[in-house]
């Protein structure tokens, strides 16, 4: 297959290209259009409208976090707002009783219902109960609750506990850091053998590797699972962690695009002062390389923590085993009843990524505009 | 001769020789970890799923082994729910693709844009969602997109449509669904396609401008002929992942493609061809279909960029 390298921007990387090394000079090479006078009003209507796609566009996490601050009553409750929230309530004779936005008079008061009834019901006032009863006609069942705001916390205490989220935990970052170490490992290795070594077959290897990313898993899975399931590795986490050390078709393409940029000088250097190519790339190549290899870490630990299908291929059977996704379908597909239960377990098993996002967020994206790809 | 002892004849290649195959030597040795994993997971797996296609292996079924010929493909061809899901594969696919090349490409222009304030802050936001592991994604949606309790359907209640679809649980507006769940991957097309937009030297705005140019003008001859490696390369991959496409409804509907056959995916057909039925050689002739289905549309893709794709360094 015709792999244009070209069509990648990490191949813009001919010439040291640093991007993560901010410009001083800045704005004077980008494409941004010089900014001209009067566009204010530009400015403000064009962050306005990032604004209101923002919103929507995290809106479902906000939902999420709410739902999951939810008791399940305050879920099933007519009319409830979108935030958790009790209705209020004001105790008289002895009775806890709702309090309802009555209109009287043209104006909205705030009283507390003492008989409910069907065409007329009679209510009391919470700023004066000794006033007695107020009479309203019309059906109490169309007046507002008053709310106040009550978010729950057990929802997570309760998924703690159900779905072992401790040992989900546990076993996500070993996963995780392992097959990371696995894949930084050998696709530096394979990497500096294609960087920087002539050999025979070396371009047809070279496109055969991109090609896998073409390659859809399902022509390989069965013999895959079938081999492993002769191994006895089934079952383990080994199916998920000894892949990993046999390199990746982007990871190689994305080290191997940095490994260009470095000049050859300091290496042949090395090899006239006698050192061997594994120690030129340990000492002269890595030193240098340090900002891809970073960024390939970052997004393989992220990957490998999402990681769904080759959890679910290869640990189904022991939930001993399992990662939080896969953990998380698991319980799903128990409670999906209980939608405070369910968004408590999805924030508890994104709450890591997302924090671990927030603290690198400069190197990711840095990290993606260097290496031009995404998993 | 004594050159001829130090080079070695074996080769018609002089260019590997003395120090040029030592050094070539090392080059294998470092490759040997892809190498032998390439040839252990891909290649022969490849090779065996291909030899399947042609026997009756069932796991289901006791049968003795044996080659079966052409059955396998000639089932296919008859098969009428192998047709149902590659249906299925490209109604979605017909959605999917335009928003996976064209909104990150929209929100990388609003972020670059000059008149956008805090355009880190939108920047880190936007692509926040890209490391939420996906399960939780498709939860989270799933709740966004619930016919009565789902916010968006509030929203649209509001706006005072009285009878929203149920995205989810109807056949006409699932794909709409599953495309607005997949909304949250565009973080990386989004930063690649900055990396892309900051690389365009504003000397051609510049230019431009002078010309006399509008901001829509700049943006259809400039932008986005500077951009088309990039978008060339957000479109393969796309096309490469959503002919896979199956994990989602596999989560949302447990695999049972409802509602209605319409997340019956032909990968998730096959997987449960594989997994479910054990009919491994129907599996694997699925398989290698799809193989062929996505070869043919890369390389017809590879074939189209030579009149659409722009490379820069090379019209120099």
């Amino acid at each position: 297959m015709a792999i244009e390298t070209p069509t990648f921007p990490a191949a813009t990387t001919t010439s040291r290209w640093r991007p993560w090394r901010r410009s001083r000079s800045g704005t004077a090479v980008t494409g941004r259009p010089p900014r001209a006078r009067g566009d204010r009003p530009k400015s403000f209507l064009l962050t306005l409208i990032a604004v209101v796609v923002l919103a929507a566009f995290l809106s479902p996490m906000v939902r999420a976090v709410s739902y999951a601050l939810k008791s399940s009553d305050q879920i099933t409750q007519d009319g409830s707002p979108l935030y958790p929230a009790d209705p209020v309530t004001f105790t008289y004779q002895g009775k806890e009783l709702p309090i309802l936005l009555v209109p009287i008079d043209g104006v909205t008061k705030q009283l507390a219902l003492f008989e409910p009834a069907r065409k007329s019901s009679t209510f009391i006032d919470p700023q004066n109960p000794a006033a007695g009863p107020i009479k309203w006609v019309g059906s109490w069942r169309t007046l507002d609750h008053v709310w106040t705001p009550a978010p729950h916390l057990e929802n997570f205490a309760k998924v703690w506990d159900l779905i072992d989220y401790p040992r989900l935990l546990f076993n996500t970052a070993v996963i995780a850091i392992i097959s990371t170490i696995g894949t930084v490992l050998s696709c530096t290795l394979v990497a500096y053998g294609f960087a920087r070594f002539r050999f025979p077959g070396r371009n047809l290897l070279f496109t055969l590797l991109i090609a896998t990313i073409f390659l859809p898993a399902a022509v390989t899975i069965i013999p895959t699972y079938t081999i492993f399931v002769k191994l006895g590795w089934v079952g383990t986490w080994l199916p998920l962690l000894v892949p990993t050390f046999f390199a990746n078709a982007f990871d190689v393409f994305l080290i191997r695009q940095y490994f260009l940029t470095i000049p050859t000088e300091l290496d042949e250097a090395a090899a006239i002062d006698g050192a061997s190519p594994f120690r030129t790339l340990t000492s002269v190549i890595i030193p240098q390389a340090w900002p891809v290899i970073i960024a390939v870490s970052i997004f393989h630990l992220v990957y490998a923590w999402n990681d769904f299908f080759g959890p679910l291929l290869y640990t189904s059977g022991d939930p001993d085993i399992q990662t939080l996704a896969l953990g998380l379908q698991r319980f799903n597909s128990i409670h999906y009843r209980d939608p405070g239960l369910i968004q408590a377990g999805t924030l508890m098993t994104m709450v890591i990524p997302v924090i671990a996002f927030l603290l690198t967020q400069k190197f990711f994206t840095r990290g993606l505009v260097v290496t031009g790809i995404d998993k | 001769m004594a050159a001829t002892s130090v080079a070695r004849p074996r080769t018609s290649r002089s260019r590997f020789s003395g120090l040029g195959w030592r050094r070539a030597r090392w080059g294998y040795v470092f490759i040997a970890p892809w190498l032998i994993g390439f040839l252990a997971f891909t290649a022969f797996p490849m090779i065996a799923t291909f030899i399947f296609t042609f026997t009756n292996v069932n796991l289901s079924q006791a049968d003795p082994l044996k080659f079966v010929g052409l059955d396998n493909y000639a089932k296919l061809l008859a098969d009428q729910q192998v047709w149902d899901a590659l249906t299925v594969t490209l109604k979605y696919m017909a959605l999917a693709l335009p928003v996976a090349v064209a909104l990150p490409l929209i929100f990388a222009l609003m972020l670059h844009s000059y008149h956008l304030k805090g355009s880190g802050f939108f920047r880190v936001l936007f692509f926040l969602p890209y490391v939420i592991p996906f399960v939780a994604g498709v939860l989270v949606w799933g709740g966004m997109l619930n016919p009565d309790t789902g916010w968006l359907n509030l929203a649209l209640k509001s706006l005072g449509i009285e009878h929203p679809p149920a995205w989810l649980d109807d056949p006409t507006w699932i794909y709409s669904g599953l495309v607005m769940m997949g909304i949250w991957g565009i973080g990386a097309g989004m930063i690649v396609y900055l990396a892309g937009l900051k690389g365009i030297p504003s000397d051609l705005y510049e230019a431009a401008r002078i010309d006399g140019a509008g901001a829509w003008a700049s943006l259809r001859h400039i932008t986005i002929p500077m951009l088309s490696p990039v978008i060339f390369y957000t479109l393969v991959l796309a096309v490469v992942e959503v002919l896979q496409y199956f994990l989602v409804p596999l989560v949302l509907k447990n695999g049972t493609g409802e509602p209605g056959g319409s997340t019956m995916f032909y990968n998730l057909y096959l997987y449960k061809t594989f997994f479910t039925f054990q009919n491994m050689s129907y599996g694997a002739t699925m398989a290698w279909l799809l193989f062929g289905i996505t070869l043919l549309i890369t390389l017809a893709l590879f074939g189209s960029a030579r009149r659409w794709v722009f490379y820069a360094g090379e019209a120099r």
